[in-house]
C-alpha cells in the first residue's frame, strides 16, 4: 500500500512540474510573438514619432518691397532680367527692416540666416505669376532656414547651453520677437512633396526620388512580368522533365537566394563596364531590379499555374484545343490573380532595394527630378539612405517621413495583392 | 543618351507597334482573301495568319534595334578615335579613356577637366554628328528590317501555310528563351565575379586574401607614401561578418522558432489570423528601414545603456547591427518553420498524447525531431540571409576591420567593404576596386554553399511526409 501511494505522490508531484514546464513553454511562444510585435510596434513608431513633424515646415513672413529699380532697371519687361534680379537682397533688406537695431556685420549675417537660401527662388516665382507686384511691397511667406524651423519643433531646445546649440541667444530672441509677431509660422511642407533633393533639408523633397523610383519599376515590370510568366509558363506546362529544365529549376531557387549586392556587381560589371550602358540611370536600375525579382515572380507564377486543375485542361484538349490554345485560352486567364499577386509582392520587393542601385550609380548627389529612363536619377530607399547619412538635424525627421512615404507605397502594393488574392480566389 | 533620345526611341516603338497592328490586320485579312470568305478552307483561324505577319513585321526590327543599343557606343567611338587628329591622338588606353570621357562629357554640355581646344571641340561636334547619324540609321534600318519581314512573310500567306504551328514554335521558342535567362544570369554573375577577381588575383597574391589578418585598401596616390600597397587580407571581414551573423542568428532562432510553435500549436485561430500578417509585415519592410531603425534607435541607445553600466559600446557595435538583422529575420525563420511544423502528421502527435503526454513535452520530443531537417534548413536559409545583408550593416555598422569577437567594439563586414570600395570614383585598374569583386565572389559562394545544402535538406525532409 504504502509502495503505491508513494508512487502516486511521485506522479502527482512530477505531473506539477510538468504542467508548470507546459505552462512556461507555453509563455516562451507567447513571448516570442510578443517580441516580434514590439519590435514591429517600436520600429513603427520611432519612424513615425520622429517623422511627422517632416510634413509641416516653418515659414516666415516677410514685407517685402519688390523694388522695380532693382528687378527691371532699365524697364525693358524682359522676363530674362527679372529672373536676374537680386531677389536675396530683397529678402535680406527685409529682415534687416524688421529688426533695424542690428549693426554688426557679424549679427546680420546670422539674421540674414533666418530665411532659407531658396527664399530668392520663392521670391522670383511670385514676381513671375504676379509682375503687377513689382513697385510695391507686400508681405510674403518664404521658408525658414531649418535650424529655426528645428527649434519651432522643439529639436533646438532654448535650456541648452549656448555654446552646445545651433542657434545663439539673439537668434533666439529674434524668433521670438517674429513668433510674437505672428510673422513665424508652420504649414503644411508642400516642398517635401514637390522637391528633389538638396543640401539645405528645408528644401529636400523626395519628388525626385519618387519619380525615379517610378521610372526604376516601370522598367523592371516591363522586363519581368513578360519573361517570368513565359518561364513559369514553359517550366509548368511544357518543358519536358529533363536534365536541361532541372538544371534551370535549381538555378532558378538559387537566385531567390542570392545576395542582393551580388546582382548589383552583375550590373557594375556587365551592364556598365561591358555594354556602356549610362550609369546612375533608371534603366540600369530597372534592368538589375528585374533580374533580381524574376525568381520571385517564376515561382509564385509556377504556384499559380500548378493550382489550376487538370479538369480544365483535358475539357479544353478534348473540344480539340491545341496545347498552347489551352494554356492562352484557359489556363493563363485562371492563374493571372495567382500571377499578378506575385508579381505586385515582387515588384513591392524591388521598390525597397537598396543594395545593387547603390553598385549602380544611382547614389549621386541629384537635384534634378528625372524626366525620363537614362537621366541620372535615384530612388527613394537610397534617397532615405542619403539622408540617414546627413549630418544636419532637420534631415532625420525627413528620413524618417520618406521612410513614411516609402512604406505608404509598398504597404499599398501589398494590400492590393492581398485584394487581389481575396477576390479572385477560387477553391477547385 | 539624354533625354530626347528617350522621347525618340518611344516613338519609334509606338511605330513599331503600330506597323505590327497593321500588319496582323492585313495578315487576316489577306488570309480571308484568300479563302474566298471561306475561312473553313484555311489551315489555322484567320487570328493565326495576322499573329504570323505581325511577328513577321516586329522581331527583326526589334532584332536589330537591340544589336544598335548594344553596339551603338562601341562602334561609335571607334569612329571618334579613328578620326581625332594625330596632335591629340594617345595611345596610352588610360588617357584614351579620359579623352572618350572629355568628348563625351562636351557633347553632352557637361564640364570637362581639361581646356577646350578647337580638336577637341571638333571631336566633340564629330562624335555628336555621328550619334544623330546612327539614330537616323537605326529608324531606316528598323523600317527596312519590318518591311523586309512582312514582305517576306506575306509571299508564305497562303490557305495552306500552317500559320497557328508557326506561331506556336515561335512562342514555344521565345518562352524557352525566358526560361533561360534564369541560367544567363547566374552565369553572367559568375564570369563576371570570376573575370574581376581573377585580375584582382593577379596584383594580390590570394594566400594574402584568404590568410591575410589586415585590411586596409586605401592605395596610395604617390608611391612613396605609407602603406602604399594596401593591405587585403580578408579574415576580418569574415570575422565580422559570421559575428555579425551569429548575433542575428541568436535572437532569430529561437524568437522565430517559438513563434512558430506558438502559431502552429497553441494559438487560437483569430490570433494567428492576425498575428500572422503582422509577422510577414516585418519581412516585407526595407532593409534600408531596419538600417536607419539600427543607426538612429538601437545603437544610441545601447551606447546610453552601456555608458550607464560603466563600460564603452561602440556606437556602431557588432551588437546593434545584429539585434536588428535578427530582428529582420525572425519572420523568416518562423514562417519556414511554420510550413515544416504544420507538415508534420497529425498521427505523430496523438500517438504522443495517447502515451500521456503534455503537449510541449510532445513538440519537444516528437514534433521537432520530426521537423529538425526542416528547421534546419531554414535555419541556414536564414544565415546565408544574414550573411548576404547589406543596407543594415552600411548604415549601422562600421568601416575599420577589427579582428575581434567582441560585440560590444565596431567590426565591419564583406558587404559593407563591397559598398564602400565601389561607392564613388571607380577605376578598373586598381586593386582596390576589383577587390570588391573578389569579397563578392567569396560572398556569392558562400551563400551559394549554404543554399544549396539548405535546399537540399529541406526538400528531401519534404519527400518523406507528401
Amino acid at each position: 500500500m504504502t509502495d503505491r501511494s508513494t508512487k502516486s505522490a511521485k506522479v502527482a508531484a512530477s505531473l506539477r512540474r510538468r504542467h508548470a514546464a507546459e505552462r512556461r513553454f507555453r509563455l516562451y511562444g507567447m513571448g516570442a510573438v510578443a517580441f516580434a510585435l514590439a519590435c514591429l510596434g517600436l520600429l513603427f513608431f520611432t519612424v513615425v514619432s520622429k517623422g511627422y513633424t517632416a510634413f509641416q515646415q516653418t515659414y516666415v513672413k516677410l514685407p517685402i518691397y519688390f523694388d522695380a529699380g532693382d528687378i527691371d532697371p532699365k524697364n525693358s519687361g524682359d522676363p530674362k532680367v527679372w529672373a536676374k534680379a537680386n531677389y536675396q537682397g530683397m529678402a535680406k533688406k527685409s529682415l534687416r527692416g524688421l529688426f533695424p537695431d542690428v549693426k554688426k556685420r557679424r549679427d546680420k549675417r546670422a539674421l540674414y540666416k533666418l530665411a532659407s537660401s531658396g527664399a530668392a527662388y520663392e521670391l522670383r516665382a511670385i514676381v513671375r505669376e504676379n509682375p503687377d507686384l513689382v513697385g510695391t511691397t507686400t508681405d510674403v511667406w518664404v521658408t525658414a532656414d531649418d535650424d529655426v524651423d528645428m527649434f519651432i519643433k522643439g529639436y533646438i531646445r532654448g535650456d541648452v547651453a549656448e555654446n552646445e546649440r545651433r542657434i545663439s541667444n539673439k537668434e533666439m530672441a529674434w524668433i521670438e520677437a517674429l513668433v510674437a509677431d505672428g510673422r513665424l509660422e508652420k504649414r503644411f511642407n508642400t516642398t517635401f512633396f514637390s522637391a528633389g533633393d538638396s543640401r539645405e533639408p528645408e528644401l529636400a523633397g523626395v519628388w525626385g526620388a519618387a519619380a525615379g523610383s517610378f521610372f526604376t519599376l516601370l522598367v523592371t515590370l516591363a522586363l519581368a512580368f513578360p519573361i517570368g510568366v513565359a518561364a513559369a509558363i514553359y517550366l509548368e506546362e511544357f518543358a519536358p522533365k529533363n536534365k536541361l529544365t532541372q538544371v534551370i529549376e535549381i538555378n532558378i531557387n538559387n537566385l531567390a537566394a542570392v545576395p542582393s549586392i551580388v546582382f548589383g556587381l552583375l550590373g557594375l560589371a556587365v551592364f556598365l563596364n561591358f555594354i556602356g550602358m549610362p550609369r546612375s540611370a533608371p534603366l540600369v536600375g530597372g534592368v538589375v531590379l528585374a533580374l533580381m525579382t524574376l525568381p520571385t515572380i517564376i515561382i509564385a507564377g509556377r504556384a499559380a499555374i500548378k493550382s489550376v486543375p487538370p479538369s480544365i485542361r483535358e475539357a479544353a484538349l478534348g473540344l480539340g484545343a491545341s496545347r498552347s490554345q489551352v494554356v492562352f485560352h484557359h489556363v493563363l486567364p485562371l492563374a493571372m490573380p495567382g500571377v499578378l499577386t506575385g508579381t505586385i509582392i515582387g515588384m513591392a520587393q524591388a521598390l525597397g532595394e537598396t543594395a545593387p542601385l547603390l553598385m549602380i550609380g544611382m547614389v549621386a548627389f541629384i537635384v534634378d527630378i528625372p524626366g525620363g529612363f537614362t537621366d541620372p536619377a535615384t530612388v527613394l530607399p537610397v534617397q532615405i539612405y542619403l539622408w540617414a547619412d546627413s549630418p544636419e538635424r532637420a534631415f532625420v525627421e525627413r528620413t524618417s517621413a520618406a521612410i513614411m512615404v516609402l512604406l505608404g507605397f509598398l504597404i499599398m502594393m501589398n494590400l492590393t495583392a492581398v485584394w487581389l488574392r481575396k477576390k479572385f480566389e477560387r477553391r477547385w | 543618351m539624354g533625354k530626347a533620345d528617350d522621347v525618340t526611341v518611344l516613338l519609334l516603338m509606338v511605330i513599331l507597334l503600330g506597323l505590327s497592328a497593321w500588319a496582323f490586320h492585313s495578315g487576316r485579312r489577306q488570309a480571308l482573301v484568300l479563302s474566298n470568305g471561306r475561312a473553313r478552307t484555311l489551315h489555322s483561324l484567320p487570328e493565326y495568319y495576322g499573329f504570323y505577319l505581325a511577328l513577321c513585321c516586329a522581331t527583326p526590327a526589334l532584332g536589330g534595334f537591340v544589336v544598335w543599343a548594344v553596339f551603338e557606343q562601341q562602334i561609335i567611338e571607334w569612329f571618334t578615335i579613328a578620326a581625332i587628329s594625330p596632335g591629340v591622338r594617345l595611345d596610352d588606353p588610360a588617357k584614351l579613356d579620359l579623352l572618350l570621357n572629355d568628348i563625351r562629357n562636351l557633347a553632352n554640355g557637361n564640364i570637362i577637366s581639361r581646356a577646350v581646344d578647337p580638336d577637341l571641340q571638333a571631336a566633340a561636334d564629330y562624335y555628336l554628328g555621328l550619334r544623330d547619324l546612327s539614330f537616323v540609321a537605326l529608324a531606316a534600318g528598323m523600317l527596312a528590317l519590318s518591311g523586309a519581314g512582312v514582305v517576306l512573310g506575306w509571299v508564305n500567306l497562303k490557305p495552306a501555310f500552317r500559320a497557328r504551328a508557326w506561331v506556336e514554335h515561335f512562342v514555344h521558342f521565345v518562352m524557352i528563351g525566358c526560361s533561360v535567362i534564369a541560367v544567363l544570369t547566374t552565369f553572367g554573375i559568375v564570369m563576371s565575379l570570376l573575370f574581376e577577381s581573377l585580375r584582382f588575383f593577379q596584383m594580390v597574391s590570394p594566400i594574402e586574401f584568404f590568410f591575410g589578418l589586415e585590411w586596409s585598401p586605401q592605395t596610395a596616390l604617390r608611391d612613396d607614401q605609407v602603406a602604399s600597397s594596401g593591405r587585403f587580407g580578408a579574415v576580418p571581414l569574415f570575422a565580422g561578418t559570421l559575428l555579425i551573423s551569429l548575433i542575428a542568428m541568436c535572437i532569430a532562432a529561437p524568437v522565430g522558432l517559438m513563434a512558430a510553435i506558438y502559431m502552429a500549436e497553441y494559438a487560437p485561430v483569430r490570433l494567428r489570423a492576425v498575428a500572422k500578417p503582422m509577422l510577414e509585415i516585418l519581412a516585407g519592410i526595407p532593409t534600408v528601414v531596419y538600417g536607419f531603425f539600427a543607426a538612429l534607435t538601437v545603437a544610441p541607445l545601447f551606447r546610453e545603456w552601456g555608458a550607464a553600466g560603466g563600460f564603452l559600446i561602440s556606437s556602431e557595435s557588432a551588437l546593434a547591427a545584429g539585434i536588428v538583422m535578427g530582428i529582420m529575420i525572425i519572420p523568416f525563420v518562423s514562417s519556414l518553420s511554420d510550413d515544416v511544423i504544420t507538415a508534420v502528421p497529425h498521427s505523430l502527435r496523438d500517438g504522443s498524447f495517447g502515451l500521456g503526454a503534455t503537449k510541449s513535452e510532445t513538440i519537444r520530443k516528437v514534433v521537432i525531431p520530426a521537423a529538425l531537417p526542416g528547421i534546419v534548413g531554414g535555419l541556414l536559409l536564414a544565415m546565408s540571409r544574414a550573411i548576404g545583408e547589406t543596407m543594415i550593416v552600411v548604415m549601422a555598422a562600421g568601416l575599420a576591420a577589427n579582428l575581434t569577437a567582441n560585440p560590444f567594439q565596431a567590426v565591419t563586414t564583406v558587404t559593407v567593404q563591397i559598398v564602400t570600395l565601389l561607392i564613388g570614383d571607380q577605376e578598373f585598374d586598381s586593386a582596390k576596386t576589383l577587390a570588391a569583386f573578389a569579397l563578392g565572389l567569396l560572398l556569392f559562394c558562400t551563400t551559394l554553399v549554404l543554399n544549396v545544402i539548405a535546399l537540399y535538406v529541406v526538400n528531401k525532409y519534404r519527400e518523406r511526409y507528401d
